[in-house]
């Protein structure tokens, strides 16, 4: 799982009326290069909830230096895109899970993958 | 990347070892795939350093051609456990690393992911095991998630009641291609060795 597309996930537990950002608590993470395109890290910056992406790169130990809020012109700033490139595409997590922050709910990651299925009655 | 390359290196990915019937597991033919991802990446240019999401990703056929054909990331989504497994290896085999995946009930996203890809691409389950209107569901589904173009296969014979959901919901559906998908017999209870269904491949786009 990578944090792009953690910063998408919510738990959708019955009740529960944010289920995000879901906590990560992961055993084990792995990175995997990925060729750079400034562009597409670009575009991808203002889709994502930003502070969402520190807290998952704290949850890893990865924060890196990135800066809690965004820094204008950003586009243009090659480390800085570099840098979110590597967390968002670059580093995933293997096994662990991710917890809802309201209801408490564990959804297992195994191999990679984030398992969001409800029970019948959740 | 020519039309035939792009088929002939979908051959290599490996399909369904025990398709669950319920789910409608049928795996997406390379020509079929190469077909649409071919349209999609170079008619409409919706692929390359695009956000793409699969619904109904199976063993990852389209994700796959999607990623070589240099998506910035293309994330697959399946309720079945089984066939992401089969997806992660082929996802090792290809050596990519623009795949990401999540073990999801597509029925059951609702609107968490709206308009965050640029892209999505689908061969949703047609509705025919006890699962009528599912497709529609499918639709709905990736109309919200998309915030450029969906892409999908739906059968020929609900063109017109899909065209009446599209103007309710106010997009725009354009049938880019009419396909034959050849099912070639896959479940004991398949009589003919093999059927043609007439299948609509067709784009839709906000309004």
């Amino acid at each position: 799982m990578k944090l792009l597309t953690h910063n998408m996930l919510t738990s959708h537990v019955k009740g529960v009326t944010k289920g995000y950002p879901l906590i990560i608590k992961a055993t084990e993470v792995k990175v995997n290069e990925l060729e750079f395109n400034a562009q597409f890290v670009s575009r991808m910056i203002p889709k994502l909830e930003w502070n969402a992406l520190i807290q998952a790169a704290e949850w890893l130990g990865r924060s890196q230096d990135l800066p809690s809020t965004l820094i204008p012109n950003y586009e243009n700033d090659e480390e800085f895109l570099h840098k979110v490139h590597r967390i968002l595409l670059e580093v995933e997590v293997i096994e662990g899970c991710l917890q809802c922050p309201e209801s408490g709910r564990e959804f297992p990651i195994s191999k990679g993958v984030p398992n969001m299925l409800l029970i019948e009655d959740e | 990347m020519k039309l035939k390359e792009l088929e002939s290196c979908l051959q290599q990915v490996d399909g369904f070892e025990e398709p669950k019937i319920q789910l409608e597991q049928y795996p997406t033919s390379p020509h079929i795939a190469g077909c649409m991802l071919y349209t999609i990446h170079n008619t409409f240019d919706d692929i390359q350093n695009k956000l793409v999401a699969d619904l109904g990703c199976g063993c990852g056929v389209l994700s796959v051609g999607a990623a070589v054909l240099d998506a910035g990331l293309c994330v697959g989504f399946d309720i079945d456990e089984d066939a992401l497994d089969i997806f992660k290896g082929n996802v090792e085999d290809f050596e990519l690393s623009n795949i990401d995946t999540v073990q999801c009930d597509v029925c059951s996203i609702g609107s968490s992911y709206a308009k965050k890809f640029d892209t999505v691409i689908m061969n949703p389950p047609f509705g025919t095991k006890h699962n009528q209107g599912i497709d529609m569901q499918f639709l709905r589904t990736a109309i919200s998630m998309a915030s450029t173009a969906v892409y999908s296969l739906h059968k020929t014979s609900t063109r017109d009641h899909i065209q009446k959901k599209a103007n309710d919901w106010k997009v725009k559906m354009e049938v880019i291609a009419e396909l034959r998908y050849d099912l070639p017999a896959s479940y004991k209870f398949h009589k003919k060795k093999s059927v043609d269904i007439q299948v609509d491949f067709i784009r839709f786009t906000p309004t």
